[in-house]
């Protein structure tokens, strides 16, 4: 799956990986409000936004390459997008369209590239996002990969039977419903399972953290240093 | 000295009216390590789960001398660390090395010492080398080697463990009983594979539904209620091959 | 449908991040107080179901197949409240993780598909559960995905980006085709769900019903606001955004760029007066439907 993949980069170790995430997530904010409040045709600025993307995924050590592909997956919406405003007379908004939304995506990719989720999550909860909806987000991407497995065998174990009932289309319907149910009815109880080995080991209610955060110095001086050349190209 | 674990007439019925604990007796002594038998839904998993206090119905179930209740239960759980059947449930947390230092916070250990335990515990396990991975990428052994490292950090006096050898191929189950057999803890093995138990355990219960029929050795039970470990026993054998020529 | 960053004026998905941060917010401070860690579990592994439910494809035409989305199946299995939690997580990761929608744009998507779309899914089953229960699941599948598809592309319009007449209408209809598979997934896995364990699916609550029933519908009538405003003239949607200074053409691309005489003399001043109203005017809207639904989770 692809975003394996991504997780494997976000394990690197560079400069912009030891970053503190709450440092990256506000250069990435900034970089995205520059960039949305940006003309499509302020070629400069554009110019100054690619290169700091390209810059951070050289120091990053990642693919550039392979980045710039995977960002190429907003490319299908964005580009009909685009189309129909080219053929509408906005041929300025047609371009910013495609390039600020490709641009948008690589930043993005580029965060999560260099920051492991779990840090990404420490960063959003540290910046105010609610434990409760972190926590939440934990436990997703945890058996995000476990159930779609299960997902995966209930699909291949539907193909095996399709080819020799020849059931018709309702059939084949109610075939999926059911499926899901089971996904669904195994989900809740390996929730429930997932609790009972929490109580098991003395859960108490609340989650404790295990690693503080730390913003140092160097993450003080990625934002400011980035953060005010994305404002400087902004406003030239 | 008393026992770590005695049950007294120990009953329980789930919801819909099943009566899966039907008066058990049972006790468990310091260093001992005991196996218990049983077909599906004959209870075995049930009997475990009262230990903890994760579920709890009437009789008594004293661990170190502690009644199992509401007030005791931190404390209970501390003293019984349980590894489940299915490791995807148990390790939750998004690393290996916070996932087992979540007893020991629970325990109220601040970070520093919780992560001293959980290294401690990993290399006991022979998995520190995995501290930092996610748990989806560990393969089956290696997850139900994190799983134990997790109830070590907890210091606990007795390991109960739900059918360990479950999705493990031979050489990861041996690995396995070497690990255990260097634990000094008392052990309470649910399992159905006669090897590992025989080769770990010396006491071995039967369970048949709800109720504990038989206490004796490993060899004994098996004999007895000819529980072997292939399934299929001696004359099985012989009968299938004849139908083969 | 997830709206990438850089389609929405920045009005717009400002106002809509300054909606939806409070709306969820308030939703979370209610349900942590109730739930306890406890259903965390439970909520992150119903996200996770359904992330990977999107894999089962269910045949509804020659060549062609739907999948889940969510919304109302949740609603009716976790109820409203947790539901739109979860749905927030899922559009996050969506967002984050997978690159699926934008990360400004991520007030808009949720509002678009954990709030309103959640809200609206429930509001059937919450009137009519009881009664018409069949029937009420079906509509709530279906409004869930066509509340969430009429508001994307009533914002979109709202934002200036151009779309033929023809094209708004291919949409719609797409909308409302995926709607009516929501509405038959949703509730043929129900039934499946029913069978396999009644408790499973809530009952719908009766207690203090009326809040949500409020809820429920004005969640319905934005959705059917912007449904109608993008059927029936998605050029004066248009032409309302550029008037109200929400374009992005007009907004901060190129400031004053095509400013025509309103009724304020200075143009930054009526836009920023009008994007404060409607913001405001959104915001209340939110903030008290939140706050509805968590006292009466809460009774």
């Amino acid at each position: 799956m692809h975003h394996v993949l991504v997780d494997q980069w976000s394990q690197g170790s560079s400069p912009l990986h030891a970053r503190d995430p709450r440092a990256k997530l506000l250069v990435l904010v900034t970089f995205l409000v520059a960039l949305a409040t940006t003309a499509g045709n302020a070629f400069p600025t554009l110019a100054v936004d690619a290169a700091l993307l390209a810059a951070g995924a050289l120091i990053a050590g990642l693919p550039l390459g392979r980045l710039l592909l995977r960002a190429m997956a907003i490319l299908p919406f964005s580009v009909t997008f685009g189309i129909i405003s080219w053929l509408a007379g906005e041929h300025l908004r047609a371009i910013a369209l495609v390039e600020k939304s490709y641009l948008s995506t690589v930043a993005v990719l580029l965060l999560v590239g260099t920051t492991p989720l779990p840090r990404l999550l420490s960063g959003l909860e540290a910046l105010g996002t609610p434990r409760l909806l972190v926590l939440l987000a934990q436990f997703l991407y945890r058996y995000l990969f476990v159930i779609s497995e299960q997902a995966q065998h209930l699909r291949l174990a539907a193909a095996c039977r399709e080819g020799s009932s020849g059931a018709h289309r309702h059939g084949k319907f109610r075939a999926a419903a059911g499926a899901l149910a089971v996904l669904f009815a195994r989900s809740y109880y390996r929730a429930e399972g997932i609790h009972q080995a929490m109580l098991a080991r003395a859960f108490t209610g609340r989650f404790s953290p295990l690693n503080p955060l730390r913003f140092g110095p160097a993450d003080g001086f990625f934002t400011a240093v980035i953060g005010a050349m994305l404002i400087l190209a902004r406003i030239q | 000295m008393t026992p770590l674990i005695e049950v007294r007439d120990l009953r329980f019925q789930y919801e819909d009216g099943t009566q899966a604990l039907d008066g058990i007796n049972f006790t468990l002594h310091a260093g001992e390590t005991v196996a218990l038998f049983g077909a599906n839904g004959s209870g075995k998993t049930t009997f475990v789960l009262q230990l903890n206090g994760i579920l709890q119905g009437q009789g008594s179930v004293t661990v170190c001398g502690l009644p199992v209740t509401k007030d005791n239960l931190a404390t209970v759980r501390s003293k019984i660390g349980m590894v489940f059947q299915d490791s995807d449930e148990q390790l939750f947390m998004p690393t290996v090395l916070e996932d087992v230092a979540f007893g020991p916070l629970n325990q109220g250990l601040t970070s520093q010492q919780a992560i001293e335990k959980a290294i401690a515990a990993l290399k006991q396990a022979r998995m520190e080398h995995a501290a930092n991975k996610a748990p989806y990428h560990l393969s089956a052994g290696e997850k139900r080697k994190v799983a134990l490292a997790g109830v070590l950090a907890m210091d606990p006096e007795i390991l109960v463990l739900d059918e360990p050898t479950t999705f493990l191929d031979p050489p990861a189950q041996r690995n396995l009983v070497h690990l255990l057999s260097e634990l000094p803890q008392a052990k309470l093995i649910v399992t159905h594979n006669t090897r590992f138990a025989g080769a770990l355990a010396q006491r071995a219960v039967f369970f048949e539904r709800g109720k504990l029929v038989a206490d004796g050795t490993v060899q004994e039970i098996v004999q007895r209620f000819d529980w072997t470990y292939s399934a299929l026993a001696p004359e099985d054998l012989r009968y299938l091959a004849q139908r083969r020529l | 449908m997830h709206i990438p960053d850089n389609f929405l004026s920045t009005p717009v998905w400002a106002a809509l991040d300054a909606v939806s941060i409070p709306a969820v917010g308030l939703m979370v401070r209610r349900a942590s107080r109730e739930l306890e860690d406890t259903r965390i579990p439970l909520l992150g592994v119903m996200g996770a179901f359904v992330f990977a439910a999107q894999m089962i494809n269910f045949p509804v035409g020659p060549g062609t197949s739907g999948h889940l989305v969510g919304g109302a199946l949740l609603a009716c299995t976790l109820g409203p409240a947790p539901a739109v939690l979860v749905m927030t997580t899922i559009i996050a990761i969506q967002a984050f993780v997978f690159q699926d929608g934008g990360v400004l744009a991520l007030g808009a998507n949720v509002f678009n598909m954990a709030v309103a779309g959640v809200v609206a899914g429930y509001w059937p089953f919450q009137v009519w559960g009881a009664t018409r229960r069949r029937a009420a699941i079906f509509m709530g599948g279906f409004l869930s995905v066509m509340v969430s598809g009429s508001l994307a592309l009533a914002e979109l319009l709202i934002s200036g980006v151009a779309m033929p007449r023809v094209l708004v209408f291919t949409s719609l209809g797409l909308f409302a085709v995926n709607a009516l598979i929501e509405g038959a997934i949703t509730i043929s896995v129900v039934q499946a769900l029913e069978k396999l364990n009644p408790g499973f699916v809530q009952k719908p609550e009766s207690s203090n019903g009326r809040v949500l029933a409020v809820l429920g519908s004005s969640g319905v009538l934005l959705g059917v606001a912007g449904f109608l405003l993008a059927s029936t003239a998605p050029d004066g949607i248009q032409r309302l955004g550029r008037n109200l200074g929400l374009t992005s053409k007009a907004a901060f691309a190129t400031p004053l760029a095509d400013y025509s005489v309103g009724y304020f003399q200075s143009g930054w001043l009526r836009k920023a007066t009008a994007g404060l109203a409607g913001l405001l005017l959104i915001y209340g809207l939110c903030a008290a439907g939140a706050r509805m639904i968590a006292r009466r989770r809460s009774a």
